[in-house]
């Protein structure tokens, strides 16, 4: 079992999300995150999935990818040369006593504080997801409120670029 | 464009004008409110398109499903909203599991109205995300004649299948400017892999003992010529799957038929001698392989395909080759050099040597009883190389599958890869408008239990459809495994119904007979293929008859059942 990110160029048509996630489901693959988001073509959004597979797993879903019809280019990221990032918004309970606490990990992490009362701050965390898991890690003890993230998107290095 | 070709015409002409223009001739449907106006439009346009009414949704649905199979155009169904579109499901799903060209157009609740749950409303674009190659919701009148080409277009491309467009009521009535364009073509294929070609070659060269392995895709290419030409160049023989079938004519001593779980002992065995087997259009299905883990582990694979997602799919394969299968596969041909294999050949006549043997021994314990092997000898001498033959599912497609002989190219219809029993009688139906043929419909009191409602259809039209009902009083095939692996528990296999099928074709305005021996079967099936309607002979068999050879499943061909006799030892 190894994690792949693959990226999709999509048309952005009625239902294509639908389209992807459904073929998904049927074949039975399980997919760890999936974003979307519209490309500096407003005709095309940019899909990025990561699944955790095998070989097998790895070409199927590919292929299956680009047998859909409105999908117009796949492209597995190869981790040597790929670039991902992450973001969560995290919300935890303050008090007098952690809050220099928090302050103190979001400033190691990079973080930043985007809310701020009595109660609770609310962090904006950015990077790739191991940071943001070691993130909620520290951030555990203190009293998770809530929180959200946004699954991973990747480009690859350099100047290389998927044709639409 | 010429100005003077511009006309404003409503959703509902432009839906039947672009039908005509891409060369549609015949559909089938039902209408509902929420087709009113298409249909309408058909009927100011029944001299260019003829519609088949069916008794039911589903009975359309394989109708433009059998009309595909034996023309290679793509089968249109019209059905309304809500119920009409979800009666397609089924056969929807039996086209795509297959591989047939379809297009499906539906009718929806007006725009307005969409996600309100009002009356007769169903997200059919939705329900059938998983069983159409692709489908559309049309929202604007003006793409609605564009995603009807494009519709085609996706349907016969590269690996064919059904295609689903969902037109909600306003869209129908709203109009725009329409201008007629060509017929549309399939999209370009890929272009094979020039290194694999050269991989198969040099494979095929150092093969003793070559198997082509046929499917539905070499079926639907028209490769008759191409794989004879290739099997006697390289000295080699062919094998099929179900979908196989109707590609090569039976009488090709080369052609050794149907292999797998129910395949004929010849074909199945020197398959499984094989040290290479070319997959011609084929998915390598659980039916065929039995257990994944000890098929061909000593044989070399090489896979053409349409799709490039089955290559390795259910089997690794040692060079998959995507693309025009016409193309790559005389790629291959042209670059092989001939060759002589004679130990494969004698091999391969010692399988079929045996295979008599086991047909002969068969034979000798059913004198006096009416087999199913006796039913299709009489079918074979009276039928002639242009009748259809369809069937359901069950015992007796397998039966079908097994002693049927082909001659001709796409005279064959068969649910393979969903396995719908209840498919025949539409199917038979659009197989018979296309080929104008006299159709010969192989079903079972089960599978005909299922949409017999479509006799009337099958009536009204007057279409010559033979309606051989090999009836054993039970589901045949599930009692089948019942007996092998259940310990004969037979739970909800024996029908015992009171149903008299002479008298239910008589209600109908068919004909209908009952026989009991192989000669009245013969005399009634005579009079039937004369007949000009349908005709159901009710032709009665003993319930313990098994579909022999029979490959356990996920087993592997040496646990290959060949006799009943084998299995009371067992």
């Amino acid at each position: 079992m190894k994690r792949f990110v693959i990226a999709v160029y999509v048309e952005n048509k009625y239902g294509v999300l639908a389209r992807v996630s459904g073929m998904f489901m049927r074949r039975g693959f399980n997919i760890n995150s999936l974003t979307v988001g519209e490309t500096d073509d407003p005709n095309y959004s940019r899909i990025t999935v990561t699944i955790n597979g095998d070989e097998y797993a790895r070409e199927q879903l590919i292929n299956q990818l680009k047998k859909l019809h409105n999908v117009k280019q796949v492209k597995l990221l190869e981790n040597e040369i790929t670039v991902e990032r992450e973001l969560m918004l995290i919300k935890v309970k303050t008090t007098p006593e952690n809050r220099s606490e928090v302050m103190a990990a979001t400033e190691i992490y990079r973080a930043k504080i985007i809310d701020y009362n009595t109660n609770t701050m609310c962090v904006e965390v950015t990077g790739e997801p191991s940071k943001i898991n070691a993130f909620i890690e520290v951030m555990k003890p203190l009293g998770i409120v809530e929180m959200c993230r946004t699954g991973v998107v990747a480009l690859e290095r350099g100047i290389s670029m998927m044709e639409k | 464009m010429e100005q003077n070709c511009i006309k404003k015409m409503t959703g509902s002409k432009i839906v039947i004008q672009t039908l005509i223009e891409q060369g549609v001739t015949d559909v089938f449907g039902y209408p509902g409110g929420q087709v009113l106006s298409i249909y309408d439009e058909l009927y100011k346009a029944q001299d260019s398109i003829r519609h088949i009414l069916t008794a039911h949704e589903q009975g359309a649905a394989h109708g433009a499903d059998g009309y595909s199979r034996v023309t290679g155009k793509v089968g249109v169904v019209i059905a309304t909203s809500g119920p009409g579109a979800t009666n397609l499901v089924t056969g929807i799903a039996t086209a795509m599991l297959d591989s047939i060209p379809m297009v499906a157009i539906t009718g929806n609740v007006p725009s307005s109205m969409i996600g309100k749950d009002g009356f007769q409303e169903v997200n059919i674009t939705g329900v059938t995300l998983p069983i159409t190659k692709h489908n559309y919701f049309v929202s604007d009148v003006t793409e609605l004649a564009d995603i009807i080409r494009e519709a085609f277009q996706i349907a016969k491309s590269g690996r064919p299948g059904p295609v689903l467009i969902d037109i909600p009521k306003d869209v129908q009535m709203a109009e725009c400017e329409f201008v007629s364009k060509e017929m549309v073509t399939p999209f370009p294929a890929e272009e094979a892999n020039e290194s694999c070609i050269e991989e198969a070659v040099r494979l095929i060269h150092q093969s003793k003992r070559p198997y082509l392995y046929i499917g539905g895709g070499a079926a639907g290419a028209g490769m008759t010529e191409a794989i004879m030409e290739f099997a006697e160049k390289i000295d080699g023989f062919i094998g099929c799957s179900l979908m196989g079938l109707s590609t090569l004519p039976n009488s090709y001593p080369r052609f050794l038929g149907m292999q797998g779980m129910h395949g004929r002992y010849a074909s199945s065995m020197a398959k499984k001698e094989a040290d290479l087997i070319i997959g011609i259009g084929v998915r390598f299905s659980d039916r065929a392989t039995g257990n994944v883990k000890k098929y061909a582990v000593d044989a070399k694979i090489i896979q053409l395909d349409a799709d490039l997602s089955e290559i390795n799919k259910n089997v690794k394969v040692d060079v998959g080759i995507v693309g025009d299968l016409v193309s790559s596969f005389s790629e291959i041909s042209n670059r092989c050099r001939k060759k002589k294999r004679p130990q494969w050949n004698a091999l391969v006549e010692k399988l079929k040597q045996k295979e008599m043997q086991i047909g002969e021994e068969t034979e000798k314990n059913s004198e006096g009883i009416m087999t199913p092997k006796k039913i299709f000898d009489v079918m074979n001498r009276k039928k002639d190389e242009n009748t259809v033959i369809v069937t359901d599912v069950g015992q007796h497609q397998m039966w079908t599958a097994q002693y049927v002989h082909f001659e001709r190219a796409r005279r064959f219809a068969t649910s393979g890869g969903l396995g719908t029993m209840g498919y025949g009688l539409g199917a038979a139906i659009g197989a018979q408008i296309a080929s104008k043929e006299t159709t010969v419909l192989v079903t079972g009191d089960g599978s005909f239990g299922m949409n017999l409602n479509e006799l009337a259809t099958a009536v009204s039209y007057q279409l010559p459809i033979v309606i051989v009902l090999m009836n054993n009083g039970v589901l045949g095939m599930v009692r089948q495994w019942q007996t092998l692996f259940y310990e004969k528990r037979y739970s909800n296999t024996v029908l015992n119904r009171k149903t008299d099928f002479v008298k239910l074709a008589d209600a109908f305005g068919a004909k209908g007979k009952r026989v009991q021996t192989i000669e009245e079967f013969e005399m009634a099936f005579e009079e039937a293929m004369k007949y000009d309607g349908p005709f159901l002979i009710d032709t009665v068999i003993d319930m313990d008859e098994l579909v022999l050879p029979m490959l356990p499943p996920g087993g592997s061909i040496d646990e290959v059942i060949v006799s009943k006799e084998q299995e009371d030892e067992e």
